[in-house]
């Protein structure tokens, strides 16, 4: 038999539900691999809440009510909350936080019956697109160590392709599962804004954050979206009202006749000659499984960076000022008054990046400037996702890179924020509409580093996207590639 | 359109956050360089475009979406120990904050 640990979700699942292997034999080969905390994907393990709950698994699975996932283990985001685990957003902020109750997404992943192996580093506050933003140091990319990881999701992306678990959440903003995915070699899907729970995911832009699994295949994400995604319509007010979708159902289906829509903008002078050959080469596969390419036009791609770029800071500005050094997190030792207190705590508390967004955030909010630019950025903001209605009246779904390069050194754009920005061009205007997509690996570039393949659907078209990709997966073997690290 | 050091102490205040005298400056020249990129945003004519607030106002299969309310009935236990728990400074149940009022 295969080693457990090279092994994905369903194959687990299965393994678990025939009692083949025991949820504690599992839980106990991943920790093992997590020892010593290979490329810094972890912020908190806790060996005694993953075996228990391992232990609860086991005999339910005894009893014969297991869920259909018994068993099988997973990591979160530290954005997302968890009771028996710190949060930190990846914040100085938040350090030794311990939340009062489970994010939805958490909740609903227990109750299908994973294990929770712990809880994965990621940019602060998920600001960032390379995971060096994190309070508590970078992660690596497994594919090299010298080379980012991606971000904001980052400890998700190189814990899955480093074999430390088979499937973690990841939280996307304007990329943040999509380009870590992609970095790493592995599979990633945001669902339309509102599918899945944002209670209890620490919130960084409301009308943006989703929430969405990361693992080694379409096939094991439709299985965990599946899970993730049900109205949560008592606890977040933008939870979409449309009945829990099986979305493995609907894998089997032919690309015969499946219009691609491939936009010019994506493909300009920008993209790297590696990226474009791979990415080309992936469109070359879906023709051979019987889809039609169809040129589209998004016009306004280039804008999707100062629009996002403005958004974004502007809600983020909004939703970090709780952090005051009142009701959670840190306080400074000193001050002289309040408005003191609130100026030391948030100046030792926030990470230069977040400081930054929070401010460029409060400006074009303030008086004088809001009507420039944030009603502004909220037009620009309608007009991108017009665009993307006009482009699917031609073609069933859209594919075209994730990032203009593959994963970058580490340092190569840590002091230059605006260079970090435009590498987002691609997965921003997706976010910005709110709609479906995924990142898919689609082979390896110069030295090595793994190209992404990008899906973008309409609305609620998570399980065409994720059948795209599952035929796609099925005719190649790029996502079975894996970075080989050993490190027992 | 530059913004000055004024500007960002301005901003800084507004935020509430403490900058030390070199963190104004790096900050200066790193928002200033993101403003370059905000410029080409005012050359679209965007008469007549409602701004969009949020993804779900633009969904055409969708309803429109209206501010959900729950019924106003307790729902959640009172937490209050597991609440505080993570509170820099807490006493009797209550959160501690500096005098405001002499």
């Amino acid at each position: 038999m295969t080693e457990l640990h090279h092994l994905g979700v369903a194959e687990l699942a299965a393994l678990l539900q025939s009692k083949q292997v025991s949820a504690v034999e599992v839980a106990t080969r991943f920790l093992a691999r997590s020892g010593g905390n290979p490329h810094h994907a972890f912020l908190d393990i806790d060996s005694e809440v993953t075996l228990a709950q391992a232990r609860a698994s086991d005999a339910k699975l005894a009893a014969g009510s297991a869920g259909p996932l018994e068993g099988v283990p997973i990591a979160h985001k530290d954005v997302f909350v968890t009771k028996d685990l710190v949060t930190t957003a990846g914040s100085r902020m938040l350090n030794g936080y311990r939340s009062p109750f489970d994010a939805t997404v958490v909740a609903r992943l227990r109750q299908v019956g994973m294990v929770t192996l712990g809880k994965l580093n990621c940019d602060e506050f998920a600001m960032g697109s390379a995971n060096e933003n994190s309070a508590f140091g970078p992660v690596t990319n497994p594919w090299n160590t010298a080379h980012v990881p991606g971000g904001s999701s980052g400890g998700s992306a190189a814990a899955v392709a480093a074999r430390l678990t088979p499937a973690a959440t990841g939280t996307d903003t304007g990329g943040s599962i999509r380009q870590p995915a992609a970095f790493c070699g592995i599979t990633g899907i945001k669902p339309t804004y509102g599918r899945a729970s944002r209670y209890g995911m620490v919130a960084f832009a409301s009308s943006l954050d989703q929430a969405g699994p990361m693992a080694r295949s379409a096939e094991d994400c439709a299985l965990l979206l599946s899970a993730m995604c049900t109205p949560d319509l008592d606890r977040d007010s933008t939870s979409l009202d449309v009945a829990q979708e099986d979305f493995s159902a609907a894998l089997g289906h032919s690309l015969q006749g499946l219009r691609v829509g491939v936009p010019a903008e994506f493909f300009g002078d920008g993209l790297a000659a590696d990226v474009r050959r791979a990415t080309e080469a992936a469109l070359k596969q879906l023709q051979a499984l019987g889809a039609t390419l169809v040129p589209i036009g998004l016009p306004r791609t280039e804008l999707s960076i100062p629009v996002y770029y403005i958004i974004a800071p502007a809600e983020a500005s909004s939703n970090l000022s709780r952090f005051d050094g009142v009701k959670f997190g840190h306080r400074a030792a000193e001050f002289a008054d309040l408005t003191d207190m609130y100026k030391k705590t948030r100046a030792e508390g926030f990470g230069q990046e977040v400081k930054r967004r929070i401010m460029t955030g409060a400006y074009v909010l303030s008086h004088g400037y809001y009507d420039a630019y944030y009603l502004q950025a909220q037009k620009i903001r309608r007009m991108i996702a017009d665009d993307f209605q006009s482009a699917f009246a031609s073609c069933d779904v859209i594919a075209g890179p994730v990032a203009p390069t593959t994963a970058w050194k580490l340092g190569d754009k840590a002091d230059d924020p605006v260079a970090s920005y435009l590498a987002d061009i691609f997965t921003l205007p997706a976010s910005l509409a709110g709609l479906p997509c995924m990142s898919l690996p689609v082979g390896l570039g110069e030295g090595g580093l793994p190209v992404g393949l990008q899906l973008i659907g309409n609305y609620l078209q998570e399980a065409k996207l994720l059948n795209v990709a599952h035929q796609f997966q099925l005719a190649t073997g790029f996502h079975l590639q894996n970075p080989e690290y050993e490190h027992e | 359109m530059s913004l000055t050091a004024t500007d960002i102490a301005r901003i800084a205040n507004l935020a509430r956050l403490e900058l030390a005298p070199d963190e104004g400056t790096r900050t200066l020249d790193q928002i200033n360089a993101f403003f370059d990129i905000v410029t080409q945003i005012s050359q679209v004519d965007t008469t007549g475009v409602l701004p969009m607030a949020h993804p779900l106002d633009a969904m055409p299969t969708m309803p429109p979406i209206h501010l959900r309310l729950r019924p106003d009935v307790a729902s959640e236990p009172n937490d209050r120990e597991a609440n505080q728990r993570s509170a820099p400074a807490v006493e009797r149940g209550l959160f501690l904050v500096p005098k405001v009022i002499e």
